[in-house]
């Protein structure tokens, strides 16, 4: 069974936001409660880039590993849902998760935070009727046969959503084809012939790859 | 960006936010270190949710599917609008689209709180005695039209002022400048006037028309594209996908702006420059084109016409002066260069950086004067691709809304009202008899450019003796307009105190209702947005689309043409107005207001746009080229998407849009096009009409003058018009002949209806009639005033005395040493009323801020996150952030101008009508900027003023 990811290809990513507010639009998520971000790396310098990042599905999550009441479980799609009957709100997912994925509503003395929310895939969660889905997850477009509301409205198609294989074929061709001209971006200038400028080149392709994946 | 979570709740509520902001923007200390995972515990003990608001109900009622257009920004994206029981419950990405496929920026994607907001005005309201006090339709019209008719009585028709929108549909625009007309005025605007007038005035002296020459679409194919003050990733991000495309496929990308900009970020070379040195960088790279011989000199010689006295000019500008002027290097001049000239075609993009100055016609002029050095205008994948900014701002400027001219660019001539008056269907007499008709400085009002938007400030508050009109402004009308995105702050709240009479026409309050410090004598009249009813709107590439109405209008709002009717109603010209447009109840048919303009608009060629060909192209938004922007099959077939004018002749002829400005590589009849004969055809015993080069098929293989009918009869076409025609085209040309009898045979022989001649580097009209770089009004470098001087003063400009030197001699430097230059951000848009008021956007960007150089924030001990006054040249302040940021050079500021509501530091909140207030309040940077006019246009001069920044102790 194919799992589904997310990927936003860096070089495409320019920070407009979009993903974050479609997914408001999507699972009218409450003020402060951001599932989706921009990051933005060296903001205002040469090396300036940006990524969207939210719950990224993982195979082995972190969260699932650490959750005491295990609220968190995997669609035979690869997508990590949770209950929020189940959950605490305890923050543990919080602590465990390399990306900052999980939300929680609330700040109030003793620590007290409300049921963990984080970005289902666009895939809902469960619960017994629409309207309570809705109310507690936000959209459920995978039911639909489509894909989460962010990926689908990126300005640039930097952030996709699929399976992971045809997510893979289409980053390797972008690879390649910025690859073609030696370095992933820069067309072959008129200082190409240079030694130290092919050196350059080979570095700044070494680092696009490394940075990429 | 730092990995923090943003303020828990609105900005706008009576506790003080916690000031986490503009992404990155916040490097506290400790608290937030952990980046993400820690900010959920950060302070803030208690939290509500921003919004009463509940989720959208989810239903299984049927789904009507809508197609609507994004009513942001130009880019013109298509959205899909699923509608159940008249809600509005989902937005979905329409990959069919042939601009967007699907894609939105934040903007784009939360286009459907626009069918949910509740910070919209509810119901027409008055100030009366401090306080908003609840009207209905009829009191509202009644007591505001009475009002209008006392001002009217006793100053004349031009004391009240029509200030429009560029977020009106064309229809809408169109009935606006109708509007004003009948009420016997020029005193009309809309925001292009602080937009791109100096860009349609420079563009249209240049080469015809003062539109984007080419595609988004089309810049896939450029191979160099230069964004000199343009910055798509934040004000068309959309854009960015069709650029970034052309980057993948190998073009070159270069940015030249003071400020490190996101697009620079995606660039393959980033130039710094000084702002307000536009001119002096253009003629830079001109200087190391031509001293390497890599102008297009075939190019030149048969389509361009004054490039010697060009090369004058630029040979004053060698890299060491360059230099000294612009802050850029000989190197990085060449460089440029070099790109540009190796890697044709390639196109230039400018906005509001090249235009917004008193040298705005300068800067345009020179841009496109590059560009035909190269050889790059009129060909696929060059141009000069002139991103504009509302979503219809370049409708609502076809469409004349504007204090110079009446719909087409007809102007104000006798002849033009004699032309819309045969359209209209009216007596030329009673028209006259509407205006005054008294002789003032810049002649009799009805064919005097009127007041511009830029200047009602001083429309209001001008002496009467020095306006070129019967008295100041008494009353004033915005109507779907950002005050706070004017210059000059505390001088505008001084004019709306002396006003008389202020009506906002919104959706929203806007600033202007509440930083007036009035308590009586304001109306609030909530109007629709674009999503409450249908219409067209045409967006940056000249194509014009269809928008479906996806629900009714919210609250008691009313569509603007349903405005306008009951206005005109009250002040008895509708019957005149509506002449040949259906009225139902009281809302005028859209469709005949198009077939009405189609009827007039033969210099632009929107004649061939019928509403039923636009609506074709709306349901068929799949057959279009995505690289074309040809549909490919369907019904439309052959068409280009939205009939991208000039559109020629009447709809039934068919022409399928230009796609490509004064392309010959294509026939005219299949959206081919020369370079407009406008200039005349000589001057100075040299010629200005093409030489030996034509478009395909074209009959006549030279260059030709417009066409009139006694040119026809001359080359002995006459005899292929219909008798019909004949009798209609008697005496008229190609603008004025109502059959297009004249368009449709000259383009049958392959002919373009406006000419063939050459683009011309020399408008002998202007001011500079070879574009100048003079210094600008506030310039911290006194010692280049001398040899680059502004203007002398204008004693009157749009009935205006207009300042220049008598500013620029006072040395502001001193005192002012910081240069204050402003933009956009991406989750705003405009003055950002609108955009401040969805919560999807506010909650990304709630705090106001001020750039500042790590170094010059050094200097003056200023910490990021502090709260510092930013002072302007001419004393308004702002209370604002820092942002301390490499974005900024050393001594250059820059402050976004999306915000307002807060005034000098005093927080204006309670001042909206209850539950109306935005959900992010912050000072208008245009408190803080100053004085400045375009020579040409009245163009506002937001960026490049000075400004000195402190700490603030309180």
């Amino acid at each position: 069974m194919t799992k589904m990811k997310f990927v936003c290809d860096a070089e495409r990513c320019i920070e407009c936001n979009g993903c974050v507010t479609a997914c408001k639009n999507a699972n009218e998520t409450a003020w402060g409660i951001q599932r989706r971000r921009v990051v933005t790396i060296d903001d205002g310098k040469p090396t300036e880039v940006s990524i969207s990042v939210a719950c990224m599905h993982c195979d082995d999550a972190p969260c699932m590993a650490v959750c005491p009441t295990d609220c968190f479980h995997k669609t035979d799609d690869g997508i990590v849902l949770h209950d929020k009957d189940l959950c605490i709100g305890c923050g543990y997912c919080l602590y465990a998760c390399p990306f900052g994925a999980p939300q929680f509503p609330k700040q109030a003395a003793f620590g007290e935070r409300g049921k963990m929310d984080k970005c289902t895939y666009c895939a809902g969660g469960p619960a017994d009727t629409k309207e309570e889905e809705y109310e507690k997850y936000g959209a459920n477009r995978i039911a639909e046969g489509k894909l989460p509301l962010c990926a689908e409205m990126c300005a640039t198609k930097a952030l996709m959503a699929g399976p992971t294989d045809t997510l893979t074929d289409l980053f390797r061709e972008r690879m390649e084809k910025r690859g073609q001209s030696l370095d992933a971006w820069q067309p072959m200038h008129n200082d190409q012939s240079s030694e130290t400028a092919a050196t350059l080149n080979l570095d700044r392709m070494a680092y696009d790859a490394s940075r990429q994946v | 960006m730092r990995l923090t979570r943003k303020s828990a709740q609105p900005a706008d509520s009576a506790v003080k936010g916690l000031g986490i902001t503009r992404r990155q923007f916040l490097q506290r200390s400790g608290a937030t270190t952990g980046g993400l995972a820690a900010a959920g515990f950060m302070g803030n003990t208690m939290m509500r949710r921003a919004d009463a608001r509940e989720k959208t109900q989810v239903s299984d009622a049927p789904i009507e599917t809508k197609r609507t257009i994004c009513s942001h920004c130009s880019v013109g994206c298509g959205s899909y609008a699923e509608v159940q029981e008249g809600v509005w419950t989902r937005q979905e990405p329409a990959f069919d689209h042939p601009v967007n496929r699907g894609a939105h920026c934040a903007k784009g994607a939360s286009l459907r709180e626009h069918g949910h907001s509740t910070r919209r005005l509810k119901y027409p309201m008055k100030l009366e005695g401090g306080e908003w006090k609840r009207l209905s339709w009829e009191q509202a019209i009644e007591e505001v039209g009475d009002k209008v008719l006392q001002l009217r009585d006793n100053y004349g028709p031009d004391s009240v002022y029509w200030l429009g929108s560029a977020k009106f549909s064309n229809e809408q625009a169109y009935l606006m400048r109708k509007f004003a007309a009948m009420f016997g005025t020029n005193n009309t605007d809309h925001q292009a006037r602080i937009c791109h007038s100096t860009t349609v005035a420079g563009v249209a002296n240049t080469w015809g028309y003062g539109a984007m020459t080419n595609s988004l679409n089309d810049m896939h194919n450029s191979k160099s594209i230069i964004f000199i003050g343009s910055n798509p990733t934040e004000a068309h991000p959309i854009a960015m996908q069709h650029i970034l495309i052309a980057k993948e496929r190998g073009a070159n990308i270069i940015v030249v702006d003071p400020r490190f900009t996101r697009t620079a970020a995606k660039a393959d070379k980033y130039v710094r420059l000084r702002p307000g040195s536009d001119v002096a960088y253009t003629w830079g790279l001109l200087w190391h084109i031509f001293e390497n011989g890599w102008e297009d000199k075939e190019y030149i010689n048969n389509r361009v016409y004054g490039m010697d006295k060009v090369r004058e000019e630029v040979a004053a500008f060698p890299p060491e002066v360059v230099e000294s002027i612009t802050g850029v290097s000989k190197e990085d001049m060449y460089d440029v260069a070099k790109r540009l000239a190796d890697n044709r075609p390639g196109c230039v993009v400018w906005c509001m950086g090249g235009t917004q100055h008193t040298t705005g016609n300068n800067n345009t002029r020179a841009y496109c004067i590059l560009e035909l050095a190269l050889g790059n205008i009129g060909v696929s994948g060059g141009g000069a691709n002139i991103f504009r900014g509302h979503d219809n701002v370049q409708g609502a400027t076809d469409l004349g809304l504007m204090s110079h001219s009446l719909p087409g660019y007809y102007g104000l001539t006798e002849g033009a009202w004699q032309h819309w008056g045969e359209i209209w269907g009216l007596d030329q007499e009673w028209l006259k008899s509407r205006f005054d008709q008294t002789e003032y400085t810049d002649g009799k009002p009805m064919y005097a450019n009127g007041i511009t938007v830029s200047r009602w400030i001083d429309g209001v508050l001008e002496q009467d003796e020095n306006i070129a009109q019967r008295s100041s402004l008494k009353g004033m009308f915005y109507w779907g307009h950002a005050v706070n995105s004017q210059t000059r702050g505390p001088e505008m709240k001084k004019a709306m105190g002396k006003l008389e009479l202020m009506v906002i026409v919104d959706p929203y309050p806007t600033v202007a209702a509440v930083m007036h410090g009035r308590s009586d004598g304001v109306y609030l009249l909530p109007a629709t947005g674009q999503f409450e009813t249908s219409g067209s709107v045409t967006n940056t590439s000249r194509s014009l689309q269809w928008r479906d109405k996806v629900i009714e209008p919210l609250f008691e709002s009313r569509t603007d043409h349903e405005i306008m009717y009951l206005l005109a109603k009250k002040l008895g010209f509708a019957e005149q107005m509506f002449k040949n447009i259906q009225v139902n109840g009281n809302e005028p048919l859209i469709e005949d207001i198009t077939r009405e303009f189609n009827k007039g608009m033969w210099t632009v060629g929107y004649t061939g746009q019928s509403p039923e060909r636009l609506k074709l192209h709306q349901q068929n938004w799949h057959t279009f080229s995505f690289e074309t922007l040809q549909a490919e099959s369907g019904p439309a077939k052959g068409d280009y998407y939205g009939l991208p004018w000039p559109c020629w002749g009447n709809p039934d002829m068919a022409h399928p849009g230009t796609p490509l400005l004064y392309d010959m590589s294509k026939s005219v009849k299949e959206g081919g096009l020369t370079f407009r004969a406008r200039f005349g055809v000589e001057r100075d015993g040299v010629n200005l009409l093409a030489d030996g080069v034509f478009s395909k098929g074209s009959d006549l293989n030279d260059g030709y003058p417009e066409f009139t009918a006694e040119m026809l009869k001359q080359l002995g076409w006459w005899e292929e018009l219909t008798d019909e025609e004949k009798t209609a085209a008697e005496g008229k040309n190609w603008k004025t002949d109502l059959s297009g009898g004249i368009q449709r045979v000259v383009i049958d022989h392959g002919c373009a209806p406006f000419g063939n001649a050459k683009a011309r580097c020399e408008v002998w009209t202007f001011p500079d009639p070879i574009p100048k770089h003079r210094e600008p009004l506030y310039t911290p470098r006194r010692d280049l005033v001398k040899e680059y001087p502004t203007w002398d003063d204008v004693q009157s400009l749009y009935r205006l005395p207009t300042l220049y030197r008598s500013i620029q001699e006072e040395d502001f430097s001193q005192r002012y040493p910081l240069t204050l230059t402003s933009g956009r951000l991406v989750e705003y848009e405009g003055g950002g009323e609108e955009t401040r008021s969805i919560s999807w956007l506010a909650e990304l960007q709630q705090e106001m801020f001020v750039e500042i150089n790590p170094e010059m924030a050094e200097e003056l001990g200023i910490a990021n996150d502090d709260t510092v006054w930013v002072e302007g040249a001419e004393k308004g302040r702002v209370k604002v952030k820092a942002l301390v940021t490499p974005r900024v050079g050393r001594d250059v500021v820059f402050m976004p101008f999306h915000f307002g509501g807060i005034f000098e530091g005093e927080n204006l909140h309670d001042h909206y009508p209850e539950g109306s207030a935005p959900y992010v309040l912050g000072e208008s940077a245009n408190t803080a900027t100053t004085y400045g006019y375009d020579s040409v246009t009245q163009m506002q001069e937001s960026k490049v003023t000075l400004c000195r920044i402190e700490k603030a102790t309180a």
